[in-house]
């Protein structure tokens, strides 16, 4: 027990990378800043074109939906951080994190955006456009409140989803929570600092989790 | 001098023909009632004439502009034309008040107070004056459909197109909506109404259309088309909805 | 060389792809085998979770209740690195692939219990009240007459959930289990050229599209469509 105390729960170690380990969260929190906005916003994109009457857009966009949907996250990171510099192309980390984010997220967040609107029903849209307004006003005004109040729960538990993911920024040495706490491990030779990492994303994303349940019991309801 | 001209208009989805040439003109402040089986094309003539469906050819004049050209500003056009639907399609996420505005205040770009004062007066109209801040989950059918009618009156159409108003309504609630649809004839606004209801279109009609597989096969007074039909198609409807 | 040939060269080099495709179709055999082996266990340790909340006992419902929002709110890679570096401090030596197989279980029996537990709670009562009137026990009615309608309810959540879980075998390679990404990396990195990564990539893709695919179809099948 002593061991194992010593081993995961070393407060005297897990004060001295406490700084270091706050630096990574703030770097976690900075990159969660980034990709979740574009994530959200390059995810209603590909909703809507993969709505379109055009059925080349419409596919063409489900096709690249499911492609990045099938490729592991941390296989495009790789990719792009450590394959593109042999074709003369090198990425900063922060920017082959954003792109290979960019890419998974809006996958998923277009998926969820898509089931939102075709939730709205057909008379929705004729209702608003009876009274002159124009599509992108029927949308914004009519369609996507409503879509977005019936996939909240999903909106809500895909970003803490990609809250987690950011912990594989890690693998590419992108200086983010686990990363500090991965290097303070190997420094010290003891595992204190990543249960610490672990506490911290676990008080950072447990009241949303808490959230996703409740949201998903009142859409339940409805 | 019709306000509504409608020539040669057909319609087709996929390889079924739905309209096979209607010819139609509706006079200003005339009510004209649409009646005939399900799948005779009623619903999608209404939905032509404001083009949520796209025709597939003739012509459809709505005061002095023709509907179906490429330069036809929809928006401003679909603005004069009210539209009422089966469904009632009301912004469940938006109050009463909210529903009647939205167009008047991103359409019309009229300031929140200016649309908040003609929805309220529009909701007046259809007896709804204490329901402004309601959702439409708190509204019986009956109340959602009048402010379904206040929302298409608040943008002072020169016509309203109602698509069976109210069928989707249960037996108690029919009577407020056709009440309201009363007022509205009586204070002189042009309609054109899809409906079952004959006792309503016996009284209020100017001229009822019998429609079948896609052709007007009868048009008269509403005293001529039920009591003496010329058409063995009308006598057989008409008989049967009467029973 | 043209940029094209370069392009080719880099990323779809014929003689390395020829060398190295062995190695990759050994990467594929340990994700599926990894993978599946999470998907049973993952979706059996939910079901027993959720089956377990059933029956309301205070103590073991805080300890699911616990375990299940833990393994939601973690990032799997913290608690890789953390039992794989961890534990042998502690003279508890796992191998590699049985780390990440017991972490992606965890992770997927969490949200599994959470959406079995939401199709028993959507039960209707009456469901309940007729089987225990005929005389079935409890454990009989759960078993045979709310687990049936409960897992048929979740199969859409769940399919895409089981995706996504599954795909985090690629963080095995953080811990050197060779499946395919660690083996494309240790190619590429002898190489010199980004040709394994990319073959590395396509068998991802060419093993999960179809997956996402009938995902997709499942989803639509069983869809239920709010007003």
């Amino acid at each position: 027990m002593e061991v194992f105390l010593h081993q995961f729960l070393n407060f005297e170690i897990m004060q001295k990378v406490f700084p270091l380990l706050l630096k990574g969260l703030w770097t976690t929190l900075y990159l969660c800043v980034l990709v979740i906005p574009l994530g959200l916003a390059g995810g209603l994109l590909l909703a809507l074109l993969s709505l379109s009457r055009r059925r080349a857009v419409a596919w063409t966009t489900i096709a690249l939906v499911d492609l990045f949907r099938a490729a592991p996250p941390l296989v495009l990171l790789i990719l792009l951080y450590s394959g593109l510099p042999f074709a003369g192309i090198k990425l900063t980390p922060t920017a082959a994190v954003c792109l290979a984010f960019f890419c998974n997220t809006s996958s998923y967040y277009g998926e969820i955006y898509r089931a939102g609107i075709e939730s709205v029903g057909r008379g929705q849209w004729e209702a608003a456009r009876s009274t002159g307004l124009s599509a992108p006003q029927t949308l914004t005004y009519v369609i996507l409140p409503q879509a977005v109040r019936n996939v909240l729960p999903d909106l809500v538990s895909n970003t803490i989803e990609v809250v987690k993911l950011t912990s594989i920024a890690s693998v590419v040495s992108f200086p983010e929570l686990l990363y500090s706490a991965d290097m303070a491990r190997s420094v010290t030779l003891n595992s204190s600092p990543v249960v610490l990492a672990a506490v911290m994303y676990i008080l950072l994303l447990w009241p949303l989790v808490r959230l996703v349940s409740r949201l998903e019991r009142q859409v339940a309801a409805r | 001098m019709p306000i509504l001209t409608i020539s040669g208009l057909r319609k087709s989805f996929g390889t079924t023909e739905v309209l096979k040439g209607i010819d139609l003109s509706v006079s200003n402040r005339e009510l004209v009632f649409i009646i005939g089986p399900s799948g005779s094309g009623k619903s999608t003539l209404l939905r032509c004439i404001n083009r949520l469906e796209e025709p597939t050819g003739g012509g459809i004049a709505f005061d002095g502009v023709e509907v179906t050209d490429r330069s036809t500003d929809l928006n401003a056009l679909r603005r004069s034309m009210g539209m009422v639907f089966q469904s009632f399609n009301l912004y469940p996420h938006m109050t009463a008040l909210a529903n009647v505005t939205l167009a008047l205040r991103k359409v019309l770009k009229k300031s929140r107070d200016e649309a908040d004062a003609i929805g309220r007066e529009a909701l007046a109209k259809v007896g709804l004056s204490d329901k402004t801040a309601s959702y439409p989950s708190e509204l019986s059918g009956g109340q959602q459909q009048r402010v379904a009618i206040a929302r298409a009156l608040a943008l002072d159409p020169k016509i309203v197109l109602f698509d069976e108003p109210t069928s989707a309504l249960d037996p108690e609630l029919v009577g407020s909506v056709l009440a309201v649809m009363r007022d509205l004839k009586a204070g002189g606004m042009t309609m054109l109404v899809v409906s079952h209801e004959l006792r309503f279109a016996r009284d209020a009609a100017d001229r009822v259309i019998f429609m079948d597989q896609g052709h007007i096969v009868e048009e008269g007074p509403p005293s001529a088309i039920f009591n003496e039909p010329r058409e063995a198609r009308t006598r057989a409807f008409v008989a049967g909805l009467l029973r | 060389m043209t940029a094209w040939e370069r392009f080719l060269e880099t990323f779809f080099k014929p003689e390395l792809m020829v060398q190295y495709w062995p190695d990759i179709l050994e990467g594929v055999v340990v994700t599926v085998q990894i993978a599946a082996a999470v998907v049973v266990t993952g979706l059996a340790l939910g079901l027993m979770l959720a089956s377990v909340r059933a029956y309301q006992v205070r103590f073991l419902n805080l300890f699911i209740v616990i375990f299940v929002d833990v393994f939601r709110a973690l990032p799997p890679l913290v608690a890789i690195l953390l039992i794989y570096f961890g534990l042998p401090n502690i003279d508890i030596v796992l191998p590699s692939f049985a780390v990440l197989w017991l972490v992606l279980s965890f992770v997927l029996a969490a949200f599994a219990e959470e959406i079995f537990w939401a199709g028993i709670t959507s039960t209707p009562k009456g469901q309940w009240e007729a089987a225990r009137s005929t005389g079935l026990t409890f454990s009989q009615t759960l078993l045979s007459v709310v687990l049936p309608q409960a897992i048929r309810l979740g199969i859409p959540p769940l399919t895409n959930r089981t995706i996504a879980i599954t795909k985090n075998t690629a963080l095995g390679t953080v811990i050197g289990v060779s499946e395919i990404l660690s083996q494309a990396t240790s190619a590429q990195a002898f190489t010199g050229n980004a040709t394994p990564l990319m073959m590395g990539a396509l068998a991802y893709i060419i093993l999960f599209i179809p997956i996402v695919a009938v995902g997709r179809w499942i989803e639509t099948r069983f869809a239920w469509r709010r007003a």
